[in-house]
Order: C-alpha cells, then sequence, then structure tokens
C-alpha cells in the first residue's frame, strides 16, 4: 500500500501548475527564472520601456510576442487624433508609435478598430490564453488571469527584462484559494464580490500571494464577469488573481484572432483541462466567503478597503484623514448622499455586458439633471457592438455622454477631469486622492449602482431599479 | 545599473499613512516626458503643494519640513506603493534623494520597482516604525547585517530576499544576469515549443 501511493501524483494547484511548466531554471538564492509567453504595452510607459532598452543596445527578443496600445492619455472625445488634452501627451503616443515599429512590435493605435483598454482587447483578441505567462506595465494585468492564465503587472525595468530575455527572476509568492460559496443575490454582481473580499480582509489582505478565485458563484459567471472579480486582485495587494479555465474559457476564445486553431487548438484545449487545482490540493491561506450575503457595495474613503453595503454606513472608527478628504461623518448613511457626476467605464466595468446591464436600468429614464455622466467603452469593438445593439442611444437619451474607447477618466492625467472637489461615483478601480481629478471625492462601485445613483442623483440602491 | 547600497545612515522621515499609493508618489499630471528623469519636483505633488499644479509648498508637509531636509530614508504605513505600477514612482523617489523605505509592507510591483532602481523597501512592523518616528534621530541601515540600528540598545532585523540583497549591495543589472543565461533560456524555449507551439506567435518552424 504504502509503496503504491509512491507512484501517486502530489495534489498540486493550479498556480503550481502554470508556475512549474514556466519554470526555466532555479536561480541561486532560490528565485526562479520563469518564462514570460506575452507582453503587452501601452502608451503612457511603451516608449519609455522600448527607447531604455534601445538605447542599452538590447533588442527585443521575440517581437512576435510583444504588443502595445494606446489606452492611457489617449482622447475619449469623439474625432479625436494624437493631441491629448494632457499636456505633452501627444509625445506619448507618437514616441511610443515610433519605438514599437523600431522594436518590430505589433501596435494597436489610436484609430485601429482593435484598439481599446490593454485587458479589454487582449482577451478580444486571444491573446491571453489559459496556462500563458503575460506582463504588462499595468497593475491591472491581473485582470487577464480570468483565463486560467498567470496574467500580473510590473514596473518599466521589468518590462525590458521580459522583453529581452524571454523571462522574469521571481521569487515564487504563496497560494491562496478565496472561495465564493452560494450563489449571488440579483442585483450583485463580481465587482460586489471583489469589493467585499477588500473590505473584509483588507487592501493588504492579499500580500504575497497568488490568489485562485473558486467556488459556486465564481463558476456561476460569464468570462467578462470572472475579468472583473480579477481586476481588483491588485487592490487586495496579491501578485495577480485567476480562475480555472472550463467550457466558457474555451467558447469565449475560439476563433479568436490569435487563439490556437484546428490542429493547434486541439491540442492546446487537451492542454488546458489539466488546468486546474487538484482535490486536496494544499494552499497556503484560504478564505471563505458566502456569496449570498454579499449585497451591492459602495466605497466611502480613499482605500478600496473603505467599502460597505449601500444600505451602510460609514464605519465608527473610520479614520481622520479619508473622511476630511471624502467630506463625511463617522456613521453617516453612504446611500442618500448627493453626487455631482457618474462614471461608467475603465478596465474594471468597460465591457459589453456592463454596458448592457447598465442600459437596461437606463433605458427610458433621465439622470437627475444636475449629474455629469459619462459612459467610455473598454474596447472600439465594444462600442461598435453597443451601437449595433443601440445602447449608444439609451446611454446618451438618458443623459450621458458616449465616447471612444480607453482608460479616460479611470485618472487624471493632468487634462481632463471631473470638477475640482466634485463627489463622482465610478465603476473604476480605485478612489485614492485626486484619482479622477484634483480633489475629486471617488466613490467605487458596479455599473448597476452607479446607474441608479446617476438616475437619483445621490447614491442609490440598484436593487430599487430592479424591483420596480 | 543602480548605484550599490550597503549601509545608509540618515535622519528618518516619517510619513505614516497606510496605503500611501503611487498615485501620490508621483501624480500622472506630474509624468510630463517620456523619459525617466525630471520626476522629482513631482514627488508627492498632491501633499507638497498647496494647489494642484501649483509649486508654493505646503509647509504642513513632512517633505517641506526642513528638519528632514537631508534624510534619505522615508518611515512609512502598512501596503506602501499601492495603486498603479509606474515605476515613475521609484524613479521620483531616487531622484529626489530617498535610498530606503522603512514600512510594515508594500505592494508587490513597488517594492520590485524599488529594488531594480537601488532603493531599499525594508519590512519592520508599525510599533517599531512608530518608535522610531518618535525617537527622531539618525537610524543605520546595514544591508548585508540585514539590520536597521537605532542606538546600542534598539534594533531591528529585516527580511529580504538573497537575489534582492545582491542586487542591491552589489548594483547589479538584472537584465544581464539574465543573458548570461541566454543559451539555457533557448534551449528550453525550443522543449517548450514542441510542447505548446500555440505560444510562439511568430514564423512556424
Amino acid at each position: 500500500m504504502r509503496k503504491w501511493r509512491l507512484f501517486l501524483p502530489e495534489p498540486t494547484t493550479l498556480f503550481d501548475k502554470l508556475w512549474n511548466s514556466h519554470t526555466v531554471a532555479a536561480l541561486p538564492g532560490g528565485g526562479t527564472l520563469l518564462a514570460i509567453d506575452r507582453v503587452f504595452l501601452h502608451e503612457r510607459t511603451g516608449a519609455s520601456a522600448l527607447n531604455s532598452l534601445a538605447e542599452a543596445g538590447r533588442a527585443v527578443a521575440d517581437p512576435a510576442r510583444v504588443f502595445a496600445v494606446t489606452d492611457h492619455i489617449v482622447d475619449t472625445r469623439p474625432g479625436r487624433t494624437d493631441k491629448t488634452l494632457m499636456p505633452g501627451g501627444q509625445d506619448f503616443i507618437t514616441e511610443t508609435r515610433a519605438a514599437a515599429k523600431a522594436a518590430g512590435i505589433t501596435l494597436f493605435d489610436v484609430n485601429d478598430p482593435d484598439q481599446g483598454i490593454v485587458h479589454v482587447i487582449s482577451p478580444e483578441l486571444g491573446i491571453i490564453l489559459p496556462g500563458c505567462t503575460l506582463v504588462a506595465p499595468d497593475s491591472h494585468t491581473c485582470t487577464q488571469g480570468a483565463f486560467g492564465a498567470l496574467a500580473w503587472g510590473i514596473g518599466s525595468s521589468e518590462a525590458e527584462h521580459a522583453m529581452a530575455t524571454g523571462t522574469l527572476r521571481l521569487n515564487k509568492p504563496k497560494s491562496m484559494r478565496v472561495r465564493f460559496s452560494g450563489a449571488l443575490a440579483e442585483g450583485v454582481t463580481p465587482k460586489d464580490m471583489i469589493m467585499t473580499l477588500i473590505a473584509r480582509h483588507g487592501a493588504a489582505g492579499g500580500k504575497g500571494h497568488a490568489v485562485e478565485f473558486a467556488g459556486q458563484a465564481v463558476q456561476a459567471l460569464d468570462m467578462e464577469g470572472r475579468m472583473t472579480l480579477c481586476n481588483m486582485a491588485t487592490e487586495f495587494s496579491a501578485m495577480s488573481g485567476f480562475i480555472a479555465p472550463d467550457t466558457k474559457t474555451l467558447a469565449y476564445l475560439e476563433g479568436r484572432r490569435y487563439a490556437p486553431s484546428g490542429e493547434d487548438w486541439d491540442r492546446a484545449t487537451q492542454n488546458w483541462r489539466q488546468l486546474v487545482s487538484d482535490t486536496n490540493a494544499a494552499f497556503d491561506t484560504e478564505i471563505e466567503i458566502d456569496a449570498s450575503a454579499i449585497s451591492p457595495m459602495i466605497s466611502w474613503g480613499t482605500s478600496p478597503e473603505h467599502s460597505v453595503g449601500i444600505s451602510g454606513a460609514v464605519p465608527d472608527n473610520a479614520s481622520e484623514r479619508p473622511l476630511k478628504y471624502m467630506a463625511l461623518k463617522p456613521r453617516q448613511k453612504l446611500a442618500g448622499t448627493p453626487i455631482d457626476a457618474a462614471f461608467i467605464g475603465s478596465c474594471t466595468n468597460s465591457r459589453l455586458s456592463d454596458l448592457r446591464r447598465a442600459s437596461a436600468l437606463l433605458k427610458g429614464k433621465t439622470i437627475a439633471s444636475h449629474v455629469k455622466a459619462i459612459c467610455v467603452p473598454g474596447s472600439s469593438r465594444v462600442k461598435r457592438q453597443a451601437e449595433a445593439e443601440g445602447i449608444d442611444a439609451i446611454f446618451r437619451e438618458a443623459g450621458f455622454e458616449w465616447r471612444e474607447s480607453g482608460c479616460s477618466m479611470c485618472f487624471y492625467a493632468g487634462g481632463e477631469s471631473f470638477d475640482a472637489g466634485s463627489r463622482v461615483i465610478s465603476t473604476t478601480n480605485r478612489n485614492f486622492e485626486s484619482r479622477q481629478g484634483p480633489g475629486v471625492k471617488t466613490h467605487i462601485a458596479s455599473p448597476e449602482t452607479v446607474v441608479a445613483s446617476a438616475l437619483a442623483g445621490v447614491i442609490a440602491d440598484p436593487r430599487a431599479l430592479q424591483d420596480g | 545599473m543602480a548605484e550599490p547600497f550597503t549601509t545608509l545612515t540618515s535622519l528618518p522621515m516619517p510619513l505614516i499613512r497606510d496605503n500611501v499609493d503611487t498615485d501620490q508618489i508621483i501624480p500622472s499630471r506630474e509624468m510630463k516626458s517620456t523619459g525617466k528623469t525630471g520626476l522629482a519636483d513631482g514627488l508627492f505633488a498632491g501633499w507638497r503643494y498647496t494647489a494642484i499644479g501649483g509649486r508654493d509648498p505646503d509647509s504642513g508637509f513632512v517633505l517641506n519640513d526642513p528638519h528632514y531636509a537631508d534624510s534619505q530614508i522615508i518611515l512609512g504605513g502598512a501596503n506602501f506603493g499601492c495603486g498603479s505600477s509606474r515605476e515613475h514612482a521609484v524613479w521620483a523617489l531616487a531622484e529626489y534623494g530617498f535610498r530606503a523605505v522603512i514600512a510594515p509592507s508594500f505592494a508587490p510591483i513597488f517594492a520590485g520597482n524599488c529594488v531594480r532602481n537601488g532603493i531599499l523597501p525594508a519590512v519592520i512592523d508599525a510599533d517599531a516604525i512608530t518608535g522610531i518616528a518618535k525617537v527622531d534621530s539618525p537610524i543605520t541601515i546595514d544591508l548585508r547585517a540585514q539590520t536597521i540600528r537605532l542606538d546600542d540598545d534598539q534594533s531591528w532585523s529585516f527580511p529580504i530576499d538573497e537575489e534582492a540583497k545582491a542586487m542591491l549591495l552589489e548594483g547589479l543589472d538584472a537584465i544581464d544576469l539574465s543573458l548570461k543565461m541566454a543559451d539555457h533560456i533557448a534551449t528550453w524555449q525550443a522543449a517548450d515549443r514542441a510542447k505548446r507551439p500555440w505560444i510562439y506567435l511568430g514564423a512556424k518552424q
């Protein structure tokens, strides 16, 4: 009996499988030289990484596996050009274009039909695949872990390293499983799941870990919902977040431009079927959350961990600095707080399913007259599809601006912003001080909650809309 | 390639706030050129100046306190460097003259960026950091011994992984190190290409 056991493979986590299959060498000192399958750059930092590499006399080792896009500071107003409202912004675009050309990498440029936010277009084009490693100088690269891949954000120096060597030098993080058991209630979304996790376990709760999201409520999500869930793993201080691939993952990817086809597809899908954590695999840390008890969430402070259920109040013991910045008081109810603006967009919540759900709630209604509202589709493809379905008309008729795709007002780059000090409800991922403009007070929430609040002119529970 | 880091003695500047994010360290609007320099002036711009985009110092912010004018060490709060992956945050700290940040925890991308630019991210517990700030005297960081010494009686050790330590001590360039293994990488990729051809998007072999 004992002898037989020796031949049974150890139960392994999905994270171990991803890590082991990319281990090129063990490094002296305990680190790993890990193979990097894809690198994605954007115009905010792409030129500096590519130029720095070239200045050091180094080449991009495999340009076919490096991509770039203009998303971060590109203008999102209609009729855009290389010009942006950000001072000097045009240089970032033109220099990235020149550097991408010199390096021989693929660029999805300002008016390319495939342009969009990096974490929206990479899945759309099948650049991210299950079992692959993908890095980008953008902390929300973890979004793409939704495909059963190891995808994470890096700095410029590491981007240069990945491009020059096809590898990164890393220390293996610990493994964590966050299991969402049960089913989400009506009107509750993946955004509320990840905000609940961060509110309960802290913005540093995932430090030192790679996080697998699992459980019934995660399996029930479509691919776009899974991307929203993984998107904010970085707000949990995790290296990355990911979900085991399944039939939904394969159905999403089949036929996409950079996904394998024919015999390669068959071989690939055989390989991908093994990408699950084995039963009894041991994780360093496990967290369990009852999904059925999650309600729509709203942030009150200046870190995503400063979040409560929509019917809740600012905590009694809230610290002074975020309260002062947000002009709120302990025990103040969040619902009913007047807002000045509403934003739907960003790599968290700008996909077609987000816009469909938002427009279903908006249809035939008009937002409060004092609210400035903007919708920015996540990609040019999302925008075209939404327009084909008449979603743009619903947004416009309700009083929203309808924009070209990009990161837009997820962050303030020195150009366009919401009015100084204004209170904004937003589907973005960060509520940091001045993140969306000087003194702007950002409350992050799901698209449903943003719509309900834009209609009411105050922070509002989306479930009331759905009941009606 | 960064300046080697061995020991550092300096009066540490307390900035003990949790979740100091990279937007605060260098606001996006202060990243005005595509290069890695010209960022020091924008360091902590949102807190350092009285108005967004302005340059009038806010005397209430610790960076403007002449007492800490020569400080090369920051005492920080939990989850220091969270938010955007922008390496400009670290370039700005380095250009301004900081060589170490001591905090109870760091965001992972920020900590990696620090090491690659010769800045030590040292983790010790929050109570020790508050204690050091109260004493308000110079401290000595000895990277080889992995210690932070306040005086003869008080010292703390901090963890750091071997490679980060070696890179900081010797000012090593990680790309050079890895390129020495180029043959090994090529061999690994050839084997991997046979297993996972769909990963290699270039010309089929």
